[in-house]
């Protein structure tokens, strides 16, 4: 117990600080340590600025097409060049930023309200419940996710939103598992068995103790999931499976400008750099928050 | 005082498990009177935890079922009441504090928060009043600077303040019965002194009978009015402290006193008990005690014997004729 020790000893008789702003400031401490999480931390807040402000930094609309210019390369009117359409590229991908931050973030959030739900039933209330649960995790999981998804697609049709709703359902056993697993460990600790002596209810204990308890992976694991439901996201809308055209989607961008890949490779080089630029900064960002919450969970 | 109020009766509690069930325990019947402090002394694993959370109706199920007996309180069989039942006896009547202080608060909230819900469970206070609650019983049971301890965390604790929090929380209720399961164990001696005087102090302020589950009997001769002595899954000697300790009649029991340290008597070594408690259910025939017993007879590898007497009931046929 070295932190117990050291609060007791403290000499200067400082306010108690909470576990959760101790743990905040220890993360952080580790956090900042770590430098390709900083950098990605940085280049996730740069993509969510220009989703924001979209609409005052691109230096055209998304569909406005001047057919005269059309596939021109980088020059300083068009800094990533035009499409086929004489679009602005650089324009469609500040617009893209806010589609593919959207589907990234609330895929994932669909997918941790369900799969907490689904994983707390599992191992709080196990027997049969849990049997069925997780099976059914199994199942999903049986799936290439990719596969999965155009399949639900092709059941509701194609569209951004969509892709979406199959991207969150795909990755539900994700999250459904990681907390299904948390419960179990939580669940033994001795501190809910105190709170069931003294009469605590399932409801009680679920929010009160296992819940606050199993935060940190599912943070972890959020944040890693966002990058791959951006590829995902990507990757239907590349297949035709995802947004719809002349939504600026980037995987839609590459897919569209794809038999211009020798003629005027920036039409394709663009949107693939910044699909790639995402998905790598939420990655270090995920490797960050593991590496620097691994000792709490731990302990 | 002489109420009766937990009242267990031939109670058998079952592990399933793939091995075949293992009778944890078996068969035992014990009495808890208003106001009484009742030390059920027993080696690990001779079912003693597992009777406290059978009348908790806190088993782990499965493996754990009570297979046998009634548990009255009061008049009620709990037994196999319904767990909406048992949440309102736990803490308002029955309460239970454990052998781990470190890991028995949640490491995530504030004492304060925790005491107050533990309150709240069970009554209708305003914040302020759960607030001078909380402070009055954290004063109760001897922990100073209540008002600020209350905004602290676990982790800020020592163990044995922290066993003093899970006291308060027990007791914020006003049960009648609290079942103590070795609540000293991981506290060093010291320590353990100030609670287990804490809980004879309690036990006379607020009149709530005591279940005090443990090894020692260094314990039991300090707080205990009577004892129960467990020998795997059954009780083997019972009576009030002062006739145990004077005379005790079971070889069980006498060994067990016999290997208490004496600082008076330059012992070179302690005096043990020979082998191991036998595995539950491993022994079908005879006394369970018969294959360590000094004064086993052949009578005892054939019969079982019954726990008899009056006030002094024992399990053995060395008093039995």
């Amino acid at each position: 117990m070295p932190q117990a020790s050291q609060a007791q000893l403290d000499p200067s008789g400082a306010p108690a600080k909470s576990p959760m702003t101790f743990a905040l400031g220890e993360f952080w401490k580790s956090f900042r340590k770590n430098k390709p999480a900083i950098a990605g931390t940085i280049i996730v807040l740069l993509f969510i600025f220009f989703a924001i402000f979209a609409g005052f930094l691109a230096p055209q609309g998304i569909n406005d097409q001047n057919i005269r210019l059309k596939l021109q390369p980088p020059s300083a009117a068009h800094w990533f060049g035009t499409d086929d359409f004489g679009r602005d590229i650089l324009s469609r991908i500040l617009f893209g930023a806010r589609l593919s931050l959207r589907v990234g973030f609330l895929s994932v959030i669909g997918s941790i309200v369900v799969g907490t739900l689904l994983g707390i039933i599992a191992g709080y209330f196990g027997k049969a419940l849990d049997v069925i649960i997780s099976r059914f995790f199994d199942i999903l999981l049986a799936f290439p996710s990719i596969l999965l998804s155009i399949a639900i697609v092709a059941i509701l049709g194609p569209s951004l939103n969509n892709a979406l709703v199959a991207i969150a359902i795909v990755n539900v056993p994700v999250f459904g598992r990681l907390v299904r697993s948390r419960v179990l460990t939580v669940k033994e600790e001795e501190y809910v068995m105190a709170a069931r002596s003294i009469g605590m209810g399932d409801a009680r204990i679920i929010f009160q103790h296992i819940l606050p308890n199993s935060i940190a992976p599912i943070i972890v694991q959020g944040t890693l999931n966002i990058a791959t439901a951006i590829l995902d996201a990507a990757g239907l809308g590349f297949l035709g499976m995802g947004a719809q055209a002349p939504l600026p989607e980037w995987g839609k961008m590459l897919s569209d400008s794809r038999e211009y890949i020798q003629t005027a490779p920036w039409t394709v080089l663009f949107p693939g750099l910044a699909i790639v630029l995402v998905v790598v900064g939420f990655n270090l960002i995920g490797d960050g928050l593991r590496d620097a919450l691994d000792p709490r969970m731990k302990n | 005082m002489n109420d009766t109020l937990l009242k267990v009766s031939g109670l058998r509690t079952s592990f399933f498990t793939d091995d075949g069930e293992i009778p944890a325990v078996n068969g035992i019947d014990f009495t808890v009177h208003e106001g009484e402090i009742l030390g059920l002394v027993g080696e690990s694993g001779c079912g003693k935890s597992v009777t406290s959370l059978s009348i908790m109706g806190l088993l782990p199920s499965p493996p754990g079922k009570i297979v046998g007996g009634h548990i009255f309180y009061k008049d009620e069989d709990i037994s196999h009441a319904k767990e909406s039942r048992m949440r309102q006896l736990r803490g308002n009547d029955i309460a239970m504090i454990f052998q781990e202080p470190m890991t028995s608060l949640n490491p995530v909230f504030t004492i304060g928060d925790q005491l107050k819900e533990a309150i709240r469970l069970h009554s209708h206070l305003s914040k302020k009043e759960l607030e001078e609650r909380s402070i009055e019983l954290l004063k109760q049971v001897g922990l100073p600077r209540a008002k600020e301890l209350l905004k602290e965390y676990p982790h800020e604790l020592s163990g044995g303040m922290r066993q003093r929090v899970m006291i308060a929380m027990a007791m914020s209720c006003n049960p009648k019965v609290l079942i103590a399961d070795e609540p000293t164990t991981a506290l060093d001696v010291t320590i353990q002194a100030q609670i287990l005087d804490l809980m004879v102090k309690l036990n006379k302020e607020t009149h709530t009978a005591i279940i005090m589950i443990t090894h020692d009997l260094g314990v039991v001769a300090q707080m205990c009015h009577r004892v129960a002595v467990m020998y795997s899954g059954k009780i083997v000697e019972e009576g009030t402290v002062k006739e145990i300790f004077n005379r005790p009649q079971h070889p069980y029991t006498k060994g067990l006193i016999e290997s208490i340290p004496d600082l008076h008597d330059k012992k070179d070594s302690l005096y043990t008990i020979k082998g191991s408690v036998p595995k539950p259910g491993s022994i079908t025939r005879g006394c369970l005690f018969a294959p360590r017993c000094e004064f086993v007879m052949d009578k005892c590898l054939e019969q079982t014997p019954e726990l008899l007497g009056e006030e002094h009931k024992s399990r053995c046929f060395l008093h039995q004729g």
